[in-house]
């Protein structure tokens, strides 16, 4: 059953079409990756699916209802907007931690305010997250005394934190030094099979490759290709797939 | 002796007459200048350019000239009958009004490069997280924008004690104009100019005071960037 259902999805900056047409499904536990070269249109993908753009035209759809249609967004009221946007979670590139807060008080924040659960249920949640993403002796510590991907896995433990039904990451790799990329990685990976619906924006073949359930192969604001990573790694068939991996790998 | 200890007392008196003024003007253009700082950042846009026009004249002219004109142009307009007289502190109420109003202005100004300055992505973190945009203000932005205003509100703030002399325009009667009543003869004293000078010890003595709080401020919010 799919959990996503994205359909015909545009996008403008002004006269620039950036998404055109763009439909895709994704099934629950399944993690898909969106590879591309830049400008293709893979991070305006996401964040159109956290509202953070807003599509001109399509809809999206989790679980069978309509959480956006791109006709009457601007009809719908803040409070549905804020309700509709946490089915989504997102990384971003550059962890926009809140530098004030302590690494807990980042992950604890949006569920106090949302008062889902009581604070001791927050609290425990939290402790276990923070302990998932292997950073429990840095969790009093600020952000600004963590590398980068620390921070990363912070940000990471912050969005799980509101239970997202899919959780995107927005090129999550990509603001680190290389060495640090790997733990990112063994996070994002980890969290595969527990029930987590992923859609991973990346860089990183080899990870998508090993990874991914379905990719999906954006150029020019379009789905050039989708499949298995078998077949969009193994066996791409359009010439601008052959080129950008040749380029990538 | 008996001199000294006069002509102190009258400059205690006129430095809280100064202190009044400056109190009530950081009470009142602290919060009024965030308000005209959203006017001035409103998507709306008759609203942000009326605002911007305001900041310009006010921050375009002297404010001993504003002084001048909210005492007695009220009065000139009722045709004689200041309304300013229906307060027996009439003079320390116009004074209030004209430096609210002034460094309002200013305030608005350095609230708005604190608040443009917190990277757009804090912004959307809060979003994505589900805050409303008042919770993303008050959570996330407010003190990130304490932190940058720092240094440039220690000095308006700074700026502000010694302004308040300005105020003597229109008689009130602060500090300065407390020393300077020593030249002219005031409580059977007259013709001597040290309380005049004395004065800038009140003035650096409190500004010392003020740095030294600004400099705590700035060290415990030093934790972040």
């Amino acid at each position: 059953m799919a959990i996503l259902e994205v359909k015909n999805i545009k996008k403008c900056f002004g006269k620039t079409e950036v998404l055109k047409d763009i439909s895709f499904s994704l099934n629950k536990g399944e993690v898909l990756t969106i590879i591309g070269s830049s400008g293709s249109g893979k991070t305006t993908l996401l964040r159109c699916l956290n509202f953070l753009e807003f599509a001109e035209n399509g809809t999206i759809s989790v679980r069978d209802k309509i959480v956006y249609d791109g006709k009457n967004h601007k009809k719908i009221k803040d409070n549905e907007l804020r309700e509709n946007r946490l089915h989504f979670g997102l990384v971003f590139q550059q962890f926009n931690l809140f530098p004030q807060y302590t690494v807990k008080k980042n992950v604890t924040l949006a569920p106090s305010l949302l008062k889902r659960n009581t604070p001791e249920e927050i609290e425990a949640k939290a402790d276990s997250l923070i302990k998932r993403v292997g950073l429990e002796e840095k969790k009093d510590n600020y952000p600004a005394t963590l590398s980068g991907g620390q921070q990363q896995r912070v940000a990471i433990a912050r969005a799980l934190a509101l239970e997202p039904d899919i959780l995107c990451f927005d090129e999550p790799t990509s603001a680190l030094d290389p060495e640090l990329t790997g733990e990112v990685l063994k996070v994002i990976r980890s969290l595969k099979g527990h029930d987590s619906t992923m859609i991973v924006v990346t860089h990183e073949m080899q990870f998508a490759k090993e990874v991914s359930d379905r990719v999906i192969f954006m150029a020019d604001g379009k789905i050039e290709e989708e499949g298995t990573p078998e077949e969009v790694f193994g066996n791409p068939k359009s010439e601008r797939l052959k080129a950008f991996l040749s380029n990538s790998l | 002796m008996q001199e000294f200890l006069t002509v102190i007392d009258a400059l205690n008196q006129g430095f809280f007459q100064t202190f009044k003024l400056f109190a009530i003007t950081l009470l009142g253009a602290l919060p009024l200048g965030l308000i005209i700082s959203f006017g001035s950042m409103s998507k709306f846009k008759p609203l942000s350019y009326f605002t911007k026009t305001v900041v310009w004249v006010i921050r375009g002219t002297p404010l001993m000239l504003q002084l001048f004109i909210i005492y007695y142009v009220p009065g000139q307009l009722s045709g004689g009958m200041s309304p300013w007289s229906a307060f027996e502190d009439d003079r320390f109420i116009a004074s209030c009004v004209a430096f609210i109003i002034n460094y309002a202005c200013y305030f608005s100004e350095i609230y708005r490069g604190g608040i443009q300055g917190v990277p757009v992505g804090q912004k959307e973190a809060g979003e994505v997280l589900g805050m409303t945009k008042s919770q993303i203000f008050f959570k996330v932005t407010l003190l990130q924008m304490v932190k940058r205003i720092v240094p440039p509100m220690s000095n308006e703030i700074i700026t502000l004690t010694k302004d308040t002399s300005l105020a003597r325009i229109i008689s009130y009667q602060e500090i300065i104009w407390a020393g300077y009543s020593f030249i002219k003869g005031s409580r059977g004293i007259s013709g001597i100019v040290w309380p005049l000078f004395f004065t800038g010890l009140y003035y650096l003595v409190f500004n010392g005071a003020l740095t030294l709080l600004f400099g705590y401020i700035e060290k415990k919010l030093k934790h972040f960037n």
